[in-house]
């Protein structure tokens, strides 16, 4: 595992659409602003293990942390644009992806 | 499983392309049927996802940033209008209503659901289409010229051998798992319009002095990390011995090629690395020590195939008096006219590109609406026929001069008129971080601004043929290389990073664009880009293209276009 520089959260993508997740307190989230953080390096640890069984147990694909930084209201929000996309969308169409549905996105 | 097929015109004409038999059916049926027994393994856990992947990839299916992605093949660019219209009806129903079209030809969708694949690749196989040999080590979807088949400057059409080549490498177990992807590009035209010179396999239809048709044949071109122009291994190969001779260069290449790192690999630095004449004497010597008969393909076979392709009847008494009447009542229509079309083989035709990139559109995106009209228009004015160019425009290939006009206007109505063919604004993007997991950069967002830079059309007009290629990574699917202006999205610090080459050129004066310098911020590209625009329009003599003014002048006239201001009003 990299060295711990800054909070983690994991994502991975849905395996049957393919969507983004995000691992909340009871579960995978298509939202990432509710995703638990790590603040250390052992919740990053448990963390990415948790993902390493979910993705044995078949329910996602591609997991892995990625460093966030909090927000001014209190939300994760990934600190390098590649992921920060992930979290919203092509950048070019702010028709799709998770960007244009601007409502809470519930547990699946 | 019962899957729409969308009817064709009832008064369809039937394009020239290539039918399947039933072995082709009997086959994809059966590569469907394995997939979606694979796919519902996976669903239910039986597959983990490190098993699963290589099947998926053999079948075109990608995990990109935001979704799965599906990658579709469309053989050397040719594709019916019954076959589009099947690609816009999967648009609608398992997808978002649109699709892009790529560097290579093809078609990828980017929203598909697992579950949902299948009965896409079902729906393709109702077509005559599938997603096989897009993706993996093996020899991909052989390209050729889009305008195979119409050119003026053809000297024979270089899809009866793409198809002969797919047939033959299709599943060929010896080719399944190379030590990397494998391209192959034919050309039958004076005028290289397919990048023959940057392919693993480069093949030119010429003729001999006795006035034979055979193959000059290249090896070892490629784009990506390490990009080179390719060799010529053989200047005259009889057609005969086509598949030999291909089947001799795959040999040398599974027996030398490095597989004890992927990014050395690839062909061209097999070639590259032991030298022409080396590489030569190694495939004569594995070509003369084929069983030849038991490799090439029967004549009659080479003929069964070609028959498929037999143009379309030509009217000879096809006019032009319509067409040049509403160039000069319509100067839209006339800068449409002028941008356009491509001199046709046949007296009163041409050749018409439908431009993808509207200014500030996303270079290959085409909404299902408009695939619908694009396959009326095939219907109604070209025959049946859509041709898909590497430069991600569609093509219309045979089309009567005096049916442009009502073609044009037919066009308008979908927003698919765009008068930019060659020109500045018709920009080759490739998806970029917008939706590709490799992507170290987005890449459309830049060709978005630029085309708004150089929107005015007379602007364009004076600049003339211009090639901007834009890559969100060193993969270079956007074949930045081999752009006069190339720009590379890269990643410094954290942030999106561009850099700039200049001087490449795809055709058979293939060369490798330059590095002009430091990379720029994503803002400064437009204004970099203006910069060497007003440097070349300054130095060029007469109507000198970039390549010839940047070959005559060199890179150093062009680096006080680096100069820009920033924020703070200085320069750098």
């Amino acid at each position: 595992m990299a060295k711990f520089k800054h909070p983690q959260i994991l994502i991975a993508n849905h395996l049957l659409d393919g969507e983004v997740l995000f691992m909340g307190k009871a579960g995978w989230l298509r939202d990432h602003r509710a995703a638990v953080v790590a603040t250390s390096e052992a919740e990053a640890e448990a963390l990415l293990a948790l993902g390493k069984a979910e993705l044995a147990a078949n329910k996602v694909v591609d997991a892995y942390l990625v460093d966030i930084a909090i927000s001014p209201d209190g939300h994760p929000e990934p600190i390098h644009y590649r992921e920060k996309l992930r979290t919203l969308g092509p950048s070019v169409r702010l028709d799709l992806g998770k960007q244009a549905t601007n409502t809470e996105f519930g547990d699946i | 499983m019962n899957i729409a097929v969308t009817p064709p015109r009832s008064n369809a004409p039937r394009a020239a392309m290539y039918y399947y038999d039933t072995f082709d059916r009997d086959f994809v049926n059966e590569r469907v049927a394995q997939f979606r027994d694979q796919v519902q393994r996976r669903v239910s856990g039986a597959l983990t996802e490190e098993e699963f992947r290589p099947h998926r990839l053999m079948n075109g299916l990608y995990l990109q940033l935001h979704a799965y992605m599906l990658r579709i093949a469309i053989p050397y660019g040719t594709l019916a209008s019954n076959q589009m219209r099947q690609l816009a009806m999967i648009a609608d129903r398992w997808d978002r209503g649109y699709g892009h079209f790529t560097t290579r030809q093809n078609l990828q969708f980017n929203w598909p659901k697992l579950a949902d694949v299948p009965d896409i690749l079902q729906a393709l196989a109702e077509v005559e289409m599938h997603a096989i040999q897009t993706s993996g080590n093996c020899i991909r979807n052989v390209t050729a010229d889009h305008f195979s088949g119409a050119a003026a400057d053809e000297i024979e059409d270089p899809r009866p051998t793409a198809e002969l080549i797919r047939q033959w490498s299709t599943a060929h177990p010896e080719y399944c798992y190379l030590p990397r992807k494998f391209k192959v590009a034919v050309t039958g035209s004076s005028n290289d319009r397919a990048a023959v010179l940057l392919h693993d396999i480069g093949l030119r239809i010429v003729r001999n002095e006795a006035g034979e048709i055979g193959y000059s044949v290249i090896a070892g071109g490629g784009l990506g990390r390490t990009p080179m122009v390719g060799k010529v291994v053989r200047d005259f190969l009889p057609r005969e011995d086509l598949l030999a001779y291909l089947a001799a260069i795959l040999s040398v290449y599974n027996r030398y090629g490095r597989r004890d790192n992927k990014y050395k690999a690839r062909i061209k630095i097999l070639v590259h690395e032991t030298g022409l004449e080396e590489i030569k004497a190694d495939i004569e010597a594995e070509f003369a020590a084929l069983d030849r008969s038991g490799t090439n393909a029967d004549p009659e076979e080479f003929a069964r195939i070609a028959a498929y392709f037999a143009p379309p009847e030509f009217d000879a008494a096809a006019g032009t008096s319509i067409f040049e009447a509403e160039k000069a009542r319509n100067p839209e229509f006339a800068r449409f006219a002028s941008t356009n079309l491509a001199t046709h083989k046949a007296k009163g035709y041409t050749i018409v590109t439908v431009s993808t990139k509207p200014v500030g559109g996303v270079p290959g995106d085409v909404t299902s609406a408009q695939m619908r009209v694009l396959a009326d228009a095939a219907d109604l004015y070209s025959s049946g026929e859509l041709r898909i160019s590497h430069e991600q425009n569609v093509i219309l290939p045979h089309v009567r001069l005096d049916d442009v006009f009502a073609l044009w206007q037919l066009l308008q109505t979908a927003g698919l008129a765009t008068a930019n063919a060659g020109l500045i604004t018709d920009i080759i993007a490739c998806p970029g971080m917008d939706y590709c997991s490799l992507a170290t950069a987005r890449a459309i967002p830049i060709a978005q601004d630029i085309s708004k830079v150089f929107a005015d059309p007379e602007r364009q007009k004076l600049i003339g043929k211009l090639g901007i290629k834009i890559s969100g990574c060193i993969n270079a699917c956007g074949h930045h290389h081999i752009a006069a202006i190339g720009i590379l999205g890269l990643e410094k610090s954290g942030r999106e990073s561009y850099q700039i080459t200049l001087g490449g050129d795809p055709t058979f004066s293939a060369s490798i664009g330059e590095r002009l310098g430091p990379g720029l911020e994503a803002h400064e590209v437009p204004q970099v880009i203006e910069h060497l625009v007003e440097i070349y329009l300054a130095e060029r003599q007469g109507d000198e293209a970039f390549i010839d003014t940047y070959r005559r002048i060199g890179q150093a006239k062009f680096k006080p276009a680096l100069e820009r201001e920033v924020e703070d009003g200085s320069h750098l």
